[in-house]
């Protein structure tokens, strides 16, 4: 697909403009629909989440405020958009300010997944060998462990150490305790899901950065005498970064679904602290005579995953048009 | 293929025994103790609970007695959360239900899932297709926690035959059955899909349609078997997981299956059994994961010479 450049004066043709692989892909990804769809809702919830909820938290709307006079009032009422929960909060606030902390943990988790896959694939792939076949042995032996149980567990490990330290500082250094109590409780469980969620993620990167490392630009840039960090960051990563984008996309909906899962069994984000978890579970506990305490934030919890994996699926179709039928 | 069976063998071993060691250290290493929760327990008192569990010797000692005791005695010891009751007792008892509710799950998944990916492979790009893959999405985003509570109040509340949760009559089966069979469902349909559509478009399937040999045969005899390796590799793990418990449903329908012990297990600091389950769950992952790859040989005619 290129694209020529007449130029104005003589309409002789100067030069012959190639597309990148990036607006390649854009034209391909904005044919489809349902992905382009998912897009906008992933942009919508993220917006409302983490600008939206914040502001209307600054406008003196709150999630906490209890109104025990206003118990399950009707969504669409004075009591706010979505109603109230079974203390009286407004239901809108709740569910912005979960979806903030389950977005939150499942971002900063995959960013956390995508640096140490990056670097610990890249180096595997890049220098290869018998280290490098070692290295994958141990990504190997990690996977075949079962997720779940392994991500409980570290998370019980590494949670009284984040608490000491929510302590220290609010003790020593005076910081908010609302605010260290709100954020330290997800430390634990985006570091247990990130620990171990990096796995595929670094397989993929090996994978890459081993074929790529056998191509002959990489080859030039050795002999140019380029040292092995700027090879690696410079020439392979940015030729990599089609699977690691479309995996990354992938990976945000799957950790949405292990933060809630686990809240939901109680080894995740706990009250008084909330997240889509544990709204749901509190709101399965009121099933038997309101509906919409459950309701509300399951619809949006769906929702946001249908929206980040049919984005993650047309992105795949979109930069890698070979892998596009799967 | 007795060496790939072996090197197999030998790896789920090893994987088997470092999930136990990394257990065993991080549940000692967590902050509290089993009898943190017990009210009026006296100094003297838990150091005397503490000598009959024998934790107060040092850990590796705890360790080696740990695995001297399940080799020797085939023992996982006593459960520390619920007194007088033997981890093996526990596990026996519960793992029954989880294995009937997992087995019956699985049945439904598969005779879902299947054939629902061939026929999207079979229209690829077409009407079907899309549906069936939009069907299969919303198995994977509409998960159990979302499904099972609409469940209860759509199916169980009305229809009085049912209970909304609980685990007495035989019929209590359906709905954690049905609730977990979706996940399943439409994991198998999407790996379906995929293989199908990887098979049909290589060159002996079309050397096949130029015979003449009539579509239905196609499919039948030549691009069903190597179609299904996809789904067949993510069965072993998912039969291991799915046969042990799955804590969410477990949790939603109370089910008294093997989930919930391991829950219980790690917050209330029960050592014995939570390692207890975790061997016992590698040890049928391991066992599973053989199988299908037992499974794959049989099926991939190459396998069998590399």
């Amino acid at each position: 697909m290129n694209t020529s450049v007449q130029s104005p004066q003589n309409g002789v043709k100067v030069i012959e403009k190639g597309t990148s692989l990036w607006a390649d892909a854009f034209v391909r990804l904005k044919k489809n629909r349902l992905s382009m769809l998912g897009g906008i809702i992933v942009i919508a919830i993220l917006f409302a989440c983490f600008i939206l909820g914040p502001v209307l938290g600054w406008l003196g709307f709150s999630a906490t405020e209890q109104d025990l006079t206003n118990r399950f009032a009707n969504p669409l009422s004075d009591n706010g958009l979505f109603g109230t929960d079974q203390l009286g909060r407004d239901l809108l606030m709740r569910v912005l300010e979960g979806g903030q902390i389950s977005l939150l943990v499942a971002i900063m988790a995959t960013v956390m997944t995508v640096t140490i896959g990056i670097i610990y694939g890249g180096i595997a792939g890049y220098i290869g060998g018998r280290l490098g076949n070692v290295m994958m042995r141990i990504v190997d032996g990690l996977l075949a462990m079962p997720f779940l149980i392994i991500v409980i567990l570290f998370r019980e490990l590494i949670s009284g150490h984040v608490d000491e330290m929510a302590r220290f500082l609010i003790d020593s250094w005076g910081w908010s305790t609302d605010l260290v109590l709100r954020y330290s409780n997800l430390v634990p469980l985006t570091f247990a899901i990130a620990g171990f969620g990096w796995l595929t993620m670094g397989r993929i990167v090996r994978t890459a950065a081993a074929s790529l490392t056998k191509q002959e630009f990489v080859e030039a840039a050795r002999s140019l005498g380029l040292s092995h960090a700027r090879i690696l960051f410079r020439h392979i990563l940015p030729n990599m970064l089609g699977p690691v984008i479309i995996y990354a996309t992938l990976t945000i909906p799957s950790f949405i679904l292990y933060e809630a899962t686990l809240s939901f069994i109680g080894l995740g984000i706990e009250p008084p602290n909330s997240s889509w978890g544990t709204l749901i579970k509190e709101g399965a506990n009121y099933l038997e005579t309101e509906t919409t305490v459950l309701l509300i934030p399951a619809v949006l919890f769906s929702l946001t995953l249908f929206a980040f994996n049919f984005l993650g699926d047309g992105l795949r179709d979109a930069l890698d048009p070979k892998a596009s039928k799967d | 293929m007795l060496r790939t069976i072996l090197s197999r063998l030998l790896q789920t071993v090893v994987v088997v025994f470092l999930l136990v060691t990394f257990t065993f250290f991080a549940i000692h290493a967590m902050p509290g103790d089993p009898f943190a929760d017990a009210k009026a327990t006296s100094p003297e008192e838990k150091a005397a609970l503490e000598a009959y569990y024998g934790l107060d010797k040092p850990l590796p000692v705890q360790y080696f007695n740990w695995w001297k005791n399940v080799i020797t005695n085939n023992d996982f010891g006593d459960s520390i959360a619920m007194k007088g009751r033997k981890v093996s007792t526990l596990i026996s008892e519960s793992f029954p239900v989880s294995l009937k509710l997992g087995l019956l799950s699985l049945v439904m998944g598969i005779s879902l899932g299947i054939p629902l990916g061939i026929i999207a492979a079979l229209y690829h790009n077409q009407m079907l297709d899309y549906l069936a893959m939009i069907i299969a999405m919303a198995g994977i985003c509409v998960v159990a926690f979302v499904l099972g509570p609409i469940f209860q109040i759509n199916i169980a509340k009305p229809l009085t035959s049912l209970n909304v949760a609980g685990w007495d009559r035989p019929a209590d089966i359906i709905l954690p059955a049905i609730t977990l069979c979706f996940g399943v469902a439409a994991y198998l349909a999407r790996l379906t899909r995929g293989g199908m559509l990887d098979v049909l478009s290589q060159d002996y399937i079309r050397s096949a349609r130029a015979k003449g040999v009539p579509p239905l045969k196609i499919i039948t005899r030549h691009a069903l078997r190597p179609a299904l390796m996809p789904a067949v590799t993510f069965l072993g793990p998912a039969f291991a997981a799915i046969i042990t418990g799955s804590f969410v449903v477990e949790n939603i329908f109370l089910v008294p299956g093997m989930g919930q012990h391991f829950v219980l297990g790690v917050t209330s600091k029960d050592y014995n059994l939570v390692l207890g389950l975790v061997l016992f769950y590698g040890i049928l992952m391991g066992i599973a994961n053989l199988l299908s790859d037992l499974v794959l040989i049989f099926m991939d005619p190459k396998l069998r010479t590399s």
